[in-house]
């Protein structure tokens, strides 16, 4: 009873987001030293396909036309009544748009402590949380008896929270959902049709060292294997190689994507601002004293041209394996 | 007030008259257009000075702070050479209008980041105070920073914001420690003490920025003992010779360039390497046409062995702005979008039609632009930027400020 | 229309942040404050909520370093009322107990909207926004990049992945988490805020009894490995995109 870990399962228009899988491998190691279950939650309407392979002991489902989009009065209405009957160990949210909504009324409505922005639950207990900008880890004991978490992906990969089989699915009666205080009126998609690169995990970076705009398609390939999208700093966007949503700098975006691959970009200060976020750098340039090689995690004193095709043939193959 | 005068009151204009020095010779504007012909940026401006100056005498500076246009003045100081009525147009008029639209809030967000950090770490960059006398690493012997050897020196080294943060501006920094290590010359930085001197951000429209900025450093020189002061960059050299000491803050100062030069002697006989190169001195606008320093750079190119001093056809008091003063430095994006040239793209051009392969710089803003705008231009293999200082080391054998 | 905006001042990540020798706290010698970024903007759209629609702004903000700074920068932007609370200091992992002091404020002040910063980067046990939500009963929502009022409602826009915006209607009173104003924190000209210190007054809030010690013990603060300069890679070509693949693989991205 006060040992079952809960995660609440987080979905948007039909599909379950990486979070979702990383919070039920957190909650894996917490459930076992603690001799409970991992149970999912999963709040929604007609939704019940998206169990299919969370990897939980157990889901509890509850279905209701007010909870068919994530409004944060119906979850936390929900949540409270349906958490609140199970007192378990923890409850863990996403780190994110949905996740932190609920996480704070939650911890008060159920008189329960929060610890937020934690990346990984080791196996004695503790949450280890990633803050100040990424540049302190901060770790203690979860509190007990229970705690409300909000957690950010890197501590676990979203493999480890898929299963194969289905798991077993609870019906679970939800509150009456009567006039919330939050309606969703709309979606908006992003304008323009071009991609918001300061969302974006995987940015292929080209610097004046492209050259010429033909020369964009070489990235391009190779941003279209590995699943990213090419940013340009200042002189690209000026020659008007890349459109302005691609600019990344101290007159664009800042971007935090997983991997940031710089092609010829030399780390000025005014791009580098703009990139320090960014979880792995990796650097090509012919300079060996260019300055993003201070920045990057990886680096190559190479010409981008003469690894740019083979780079992209080697990728191709890899995903093919 | 003249109650019998037929002129109507105008506030702005009034403001205007008394903005700084001088400031009623815009009485005498004889609408020539001159400082509107000769402005670098005047066919994107809109409001160039000439029209600028119609709009407040016909009561309409209200319709002017509307725009933005006014943000692509690079304060270049070309109007204020060539007004037949020695209006000071740059200072007065200019700076004025910018802080009209600073206090309308009419700001580029580009701008504001650099002012905000000037205020905040007392550099535009954004970079920790700590941090500013981390350039100096290494150097044997070591540069003195003040507050740590509290000793009394010759010279105090005003070193400014990018020569202490940009890394290519740091190597020109190196290069000239280590002259003054070779000279034997007494010197002392203030390090994580200096705080920015404040000109572009005044010229920006930000007066009292300028004037906490200028306090700041004042503060900090009255805690030292030292006989001049001597700065690398010239918005810090116009500052100091002309700005501070109008707050009380008065030293006497040189530009490197001055100070070299006087010592030319004792370097001559050092440059043993020869740089076989037609060099092409850019002279800055707070150097040259502001301040009339144009002869101690040119000494100091003229006597490197193997070069040859040639000269752009925009030279001296009319030389051709690298586009960086008057916040130019940091409103890179904002004109390009209004005007899709850079000045510094044309400067390295002359450059290249002068004939030269070395561009040489006395400014830390140049540095950085021109080798932007040569590698804009793909020109790299063909024109190299150099500070003065670098060259005077490389042809020395100083290597990262040390022989 | 009331608007109530918590703004508080965290350490400013462009100084090296230090752990103390006891390791479980940050050393705060050197430590600079600066705003919470996105207390920024949340004054910033409290300033144009009332530009738009009327109505007043009060600013609340905890004492500390730089506290007064925000609070008269904010009046020199148009916020018509300074509160400072007293006697509390926010620190990593206290923010519960903060939300407790300023909910009082808020009981007090009776805004239409109470406006914060979605997060700060020293958060540890929960967003202020959230928990004040929580604690005032009030309807949350966060992650905003627009705020409207219309027919006595809020009407917002909620930031989720890849570019896409969810529009909510929220009855007020109620507390928004922003995440960015509608135009960048505009600028303050130094003279204006010189100027407006001598006109604002900044009422100070003394903070009551009652606020639980913190839930949350924290043992242990380091640094995360940190790459002074690049692992340079060698080789070929074919070498090096071989090695490159290899990463791409362990980081997640192929």
């Amino acid at each position: 009873m006060g040992n079952d870990v809960c995660v609440v399962i987080e979905h948007l228009r039909g599909q379950v987001s990486d979070i979702s899988y990383v919070m039920l491998a957190a909650a894996r190691g917490l459930a076992e030293s603690s001799g409970g279950k991992v149970l999912a939650i999963l709040l929604g309407h007609g939704a019940q396909d998206l169990a299919q392979d969370l990897l939980a002991d157990e889901v509890l489902y509850a279905d209701h036309p007010e909870l068919a989009d994530f409004t944060p009065d119906a979850y936390e209405a929900a949540l409270v009544q349906l958490l609140g009957e199970k007192q378990p160990r923890a409850i863990l949210l996403g780190h994110t748009s949905i996740g932190t909504d609920v996480a704070g009324t939650l911890s008060v409505r159920l008189k329960l402590p929060l610890v937020s922005s934690c990346r990984q639950i080791t196996p004695d207990g503790k949450y280890v949380s990633q803050i100040c900008g990424g540049k302190i880890m901060a770790e203690g004991q979860l509190p007990v008896p229970a705690a409300v978490v909000t957690m950010t992906p890197g501590g676990y990969k979203p493999e480890q929270g898929r299963g194969s089989a289905r798991p077993e699915v609870t019906a679970i009666q939800p509150p009456p959902l009567t006039p919330m205080r939050t309606k969703l009126a709309k979606y908006i998609e992003p304008a323009g049709g071009d991609v918001d690169i300061s969302k974006e995990s995987l940015l292929i970076a080209v610097g004046r060292g492209i050259q010429n705009q033909d020369n964009i398609s070489l990235a391009e390939e190779l941003a279209k294997t590995l699943g990213g999208v090419v940013t340009g700093s200042r002189p690209v966007i000026d020659q008007g190689w890349l459109p302005t949503s691609r600019l990344v700098g101290k007159s664009g975006k800042h971007v935090k994507p997983k991997v940031y691959l710089a092609l010829g970009i030399s780390g000025a200060p005014e791009h580098v601002e703009a990139i320090t976020d960014s979880e792995t750098i990796v650097a090509i340039n012919t300079d060996p004293a260019a300055p993003i090689f201070d920045l990057a995690k990886y680096g190559v004193e190479i010409d981008m041209f003469d690894l740019l095709e083979v780079l992209t043939t080697k990728a191709k193959e890899a995903k093919a394996d | 007030m003249n109650t019998t005068s037929t002129m109507p009151k105008h506030e702005y204009y009034d403001a205007m008259l008394h903005a700084v020095d001088r400031g009623e010779r815009l009485r005498l504007c004889l609408e020539c257009g001159n400082c509107s012909g000769i402005c670098p940026f005047g066919q994107v401006m809109v409001y160039p000075p000439s029209r600028l100056i119609a709009m407040l005498r016909a009561d309409r500076f209200e319709t002017v702070l509307k725009t933005d246009a006014l943000w692509m003045c690079v304060s270049c100081y070309a109007c204020t050479e060539f007004c037949p009525s020695q209006i000071p147009l740059t200072a007065g008029l200019m700076a004025r209008t910018k802080e009209e639209l600073l206090l309308s809030g009419n700001v580029p967000t580009e701008l504001q980041a650099a002012l905000s950090n000037s205020q905040r770490y007392g550099n535009p960059l954004g970079q920790s105070p700590r941090k500013r006398a981390d350039w100096a690493a290494g150097i044997t012997p070591e540069i003195q920073v003040l507050a740590k050897t509290r000793q009394a020196v010759q010279v105090l080294w005003f070193v400014g914001d990018y020569a202490s943060y940009h890394p290519r501006v740091q190597a020109a920094s190196r290069a000239l420690a280590g002259l003054l290590n070779l000279l034997g010359v007494s010197f002392g930085i203030l390090g994580p003490e200096e705080s920015s001197d404040g000109d572009s951000q005044r010229l920006a429209g930000e007066r009292g920025l300028f004037e906490t900025l200028a306090d700041k450093n004042g503060k900090a020189f009255s805690k030292y003992q030292f006989e001049t002061i001597m700065t690398a960059d010239p918005h810090a050299y116009n500052a100091l010779k002309n700005e501070y000491p109008r707050l009380g803050i008065t030293y006497p100062v040189q530009h490197y360039t001055e100070f070299l030069a006087e010592r030319l002697e004792q370097l001559t006989p050092l440059m043993k390497r020869e740089i076989q190169s037609k060099i092409t001195f850019h002279d800055a606008c707070y150097l040259g046409r502001a301040n009339h320093v144009f002869e101690p750079p040119r000494n100091l190119l003229r006597a490197i062995p193997g070069a040859e001093l040639v000269e752009m056809s925009h030279n001296r008091s009319n030389s051709l702005c690298c586009g960086g003063g008057g916040g130019g430095m940091w409103l890179d994006g904002f004109q390009w979008e209004k005007a899709h040239v850079r000045l510094s793209e044309l400067r390295v051009r002359e450059a290249l039609a002068a004939g030269a392969s070395i561009l040489a710089v006395g400014c830390p803003y140049e540095t950085p632009r021109f080798e932007d705008a040569v590698k804009t231009a793909q020109r790299e293999s063909e024109l190299k930027v150099r500070d003065i200082a670098e060259l005077l080391a490389e042809s020395i054998g100083i290597r990262e400020g040390v022989l | 229309m009331n608007i109530a905006v918590l703004a508080k001042l965290v350490p400013d990540l462009v100084e090296e942040l230090t752990i103390d020798s006891a390791g479980a706290k940050l050393d705060l010698a050197f430590a600079r404050y600066i705003i919470n970024e996105l207390d920024d903007h949340a004054i910033e759209q409290g300033i144009l909520l009332k530009e738009r629609f009327g109505g007043q702004v009060t600013v609340v903000v905890p004492e500390g370093d730089g506290a007064d700074d925000v609070l008269f920068t904010a009046a020199a932007k148009g916020a018509d009322r300074l509160l400072k609370l007293t006697g509390f200091s926010p620190d990593i992992g206290n923010t519960r107990a903060l939300a407790h002091h300023c909910s009082e404020i808020i009981r007090e002040l009776k805004p239409d909207l109470v406006l914060t910063g979605v997060q700060a980067h020293n958060d540890l046990d929960g967003s202020l926004g959230s928990l004040m939500a929580g604690l005032l009963e009030l309807p949350y929502v966060g992650y905003l990049s627009g705020v409207a009022i219309q027919n006595g409602a809020a009407s917002v826009r909620k930031e989720y992945p890849g570019g896409l915006i969810a529009e909510f209607d929220v009855t007020l009173p109620a507390v928004l988490g922003i995440q960015a104003a509608e135009q960048p924190p505009r600028y303050v000209a130094v003279s204006k805020v010189r100027q407006t210190m001598k006109t604002a007054t900044i009422e100070s809030m003394p903070a009551s009894a009652g606020a639980s010690a913190p839930l949350l013990t924290i043992s242990r603060m380091y640094k995360p490995e940190a790459a002074q300069h690049a692992t340079m890679l060698a080789g070929s070509p074919e070498e090096v995109a071989a090695q490159l693949i290899g990463i791409f693989k362990e980081l997640g991205v192929l």
